[in-house]
């Protein structure tokens, strides 16, 4: 597999992370030679074992369906970028 | 006071030869003077620690006094503090004040130590080196010109150069116990599901786990009595019986079965490294343990899967910082989009840009298969090769790392050199392994070696066990860099 710099750019605005025309290309070198690392994965047949998503055997916990959290906007929105009104700001986005 | 271990400052503490105030004006001093020149440290806040000495005091006075008490213990600044800066070593984060306390943290207080302050570390924890840090580099107490290793290797080169007793970090493929090699302390990364994540910012979420930094193994012990725990609020953390860590610390290791995994020892490993691991393994036998000789057949693949799982988990936990809810958010922008990608790409530095964009590939429509699922397969196997050898023996050793301390900037043009230096470590944090680091001499150029030792799921008791007694029969752990006086 050769990663080329479309995949770059696909794979950057995927991951909403601007990737200036000039950055580009090293950043497909960078990322070319981790997947020549990676790649060594493909010399190991693995049909037929299950996939391991985590170390422990663990399932998700139940809780009481009741009110845990205290109202604390004012305090995480004091270190918000922009706030009024006890909103988060953004650019507009529909027109 | 500059030598004692955490055992004998609460020692000190206890029998009222010393307050915490002077305890920590002491440790506050070294921070900000000798210390200054490593760049240890992200923040300081000696009005804020005093407060907390005052406060630990006022509990010894009233009686209710426990091990940890009063004893100034820095965190990686990875921790979420309630009123300290908790940067994770990013500009994207540079201006986040932790509203909220991690649960170790909570612990911690509860226990009465002082935060000591927030230790420097690769941005995101992702790093081998210390590097990646968006407030520079931090240096090797032992020889300025070496990188402490990484990601916690703020928390390694503080505890190096006694700048604190202990410390905290985290380790997701070696970030405990690589530096904690690097630098000539002790470092424990626990079995995962042991320390609660909540509060701990995430980076690979079925890889992470907290743990500590010490001179000694007792005092890796004595931190984990603190640290381990089960909370609800991280849905992986363990319900379990509340351990002692300190109870058999003075067994006897006689008849130890030690696994050595061929694989460690067949290549890769420098000569000067190999030298020490065999010597330190000679001690053991010398105490009465057996060695066996185990096999890790896929231990090999362990950096490939890494590189691909841990990204993957990066790229979802990291697209929480979008300059909306707190953080960094880019002056100038066109539309939302704009400000997403603008405040991403100045917010985060090149290595952890690199891993976003690798997990985004990897997890990306029509490549899920090949690497993802791929990757996770064998995870397994790499999992199962452990539960193979541990019918074979009560502890794997071996290295930690395949060398000493890099010099600064060696590897740092090369991330694909850089994460082999992990290659020891990495297959422990996928199999979701105890593991630890201890002091066992020094290679070229008087740099640290690490004697790595993994344990069975829950059997850091054993380690420390087994660490203790070794440190017991010897002194490399007692060991001090020079000029940090």
């Amino acid at each position: 597999m050769a990663l080329t710099l479309d995949d770059v750019k696909r794979i950057a605005q995927l991951a909403r992370i601007e990737v200036a025309q000039d950055e580009a290309g090293e950043v497909l070198d960078r990322m070319t030679g981790i997947f020549r690392l990676i790649e060594e994965m493909q010399a190991v047949d693995t049909t037929g074992v299950d996939p391991m998503s985590h170390a422990q055997d663990v399932m998700l916990r139940l809780r009481d369906d009741t009110v845990t959290e205290s109202d604390q906007h004012a305090l995480f929105q004091s270190i918000a970028p922009q706030v009024e009104a006890d909103l988060y700001l953004v650019p507009k986005v529909i027109e | 006071m500059l030598n004692l271990t955490l055992k004998q400052l609460a020692a000190e503490l206890a029998a009222k030869r010393v307050s915490s105030v002077e305890v920590t004006q002491y440790f506050l001093k070294r921070i900000n003077g000798v210390g200054k020149a490593l760049n240890a440290f992200i923040s300081v806040d000696d009005e804020r620690s005093l407060t907390a000495a005052r406060a630990a005091d006022e509990l010894r006075a009233k009686g209710l006094a426990g091990p940890l008490t009063g004893i100034p213990v820095a965190h990686k600044d990875i921790f979420c503090a309630k009123g300290w800066l908790t940067t994770c070593a990013s500009k994207i984060l540079s201006n986040f004040v932790a509203p909220y306390d991690a649960h170790a943290i909570e612990l911690f207080n509860r226990a009465g130590a002082v935060i000591a302050g927030k230790t420097n570390m690769d941005e995101f924890a992702m790093g081998s080196s210390n590097e990646t840090s968006y407030y520079g580099p931090v240096k090797n107490p032992w020889d300025a010109a070496a990188v402490p290793g990484g990601s916690s290797g703020g928390s390694a080169a503080a505890v190096a150069a006694r700048l604190v007793p202990v410390a905290t970090g985290t380790d997701t493929g070696g970030s405990i116990r690589q530096p904690a090699a690097l630098s000539g302390v002790c470092g424990l990364k626990p079995t995962y599901g042991v320390v609660s994540r909540y509060g701990m910012i995430a980076f690979a979420s079925s890889l992470d786990q907290a743990g500590p930094f010490a001179k000694t193994s007792e005092d890796l012990a004595l931190m984990m009595n603190v640290m381990a725990g089960f909370d609800a609020r991280d849905s992986t953390s363990l319900e379990r019986p509340t351990e002692d860590y300190t109870r058999d610390l003075a067994k006897s290791v006689r008849g130890l079965r030690i696994g050595l995994p061929v694989e460690f020892f067949a290549r890769g490993m420098a000569p000067d490294v190999a030298k020490e691991v065999d010597q330190a393994v000679a001690e053991f036998r010398k105490l009465g343990c057996e060695t066996v000789e185990v096999s890790l057949p896929n231990m090999k693949l362990s950096v490939p899967v890494y590189y691909v799982l841990a990204p993957a988990e990066a790229s979802s936990n990291l697209s929480r910082f979008d300059g909306v809810r707190y953080g960094y958010r880019a002056p100038e922008y066109t539309d939302l989009a704009d400000m997403y990608k603008k405040s991403r790409a100045q917010g985060f530095g090149a290595e952890v840009k690199r891993r976003i964009l690798i997990g985004t590939y990897v997890l990306s429509h029509g490549y899920y298969d090949a690497y993802y699922l791929k990757a996770q397969r064998l995870r397994r196997l790499i999992a199962q090769d452990f539960v193979e050898a541990f019918k074979k023996c009560d502890v794997i050793m071996g290295p930690t790392a395949p060398t000493t301390a890099f010099n600064i900037g060696e590897k740092a043009g090369d991330p694909v050199q850089m994460y082999l230096s992990d290659i020891y470590t990495i297959a422990v944090n996928l199999a979701g392994l105890p593991g630890m680091s201890i002091p066992a001499g020094f290679g070229d150029k008087s740099r640290p070696v690490g004697l790595q030792i993994i344990g069975n799921y829950f059997d850091e008791a054993r380690m420390l066990n087994v660490a203790h007694q070794y440190q017991q029969a010897s002194d490399w752990h007692m060991r001090m860099p020079q000029g940090i006086e």
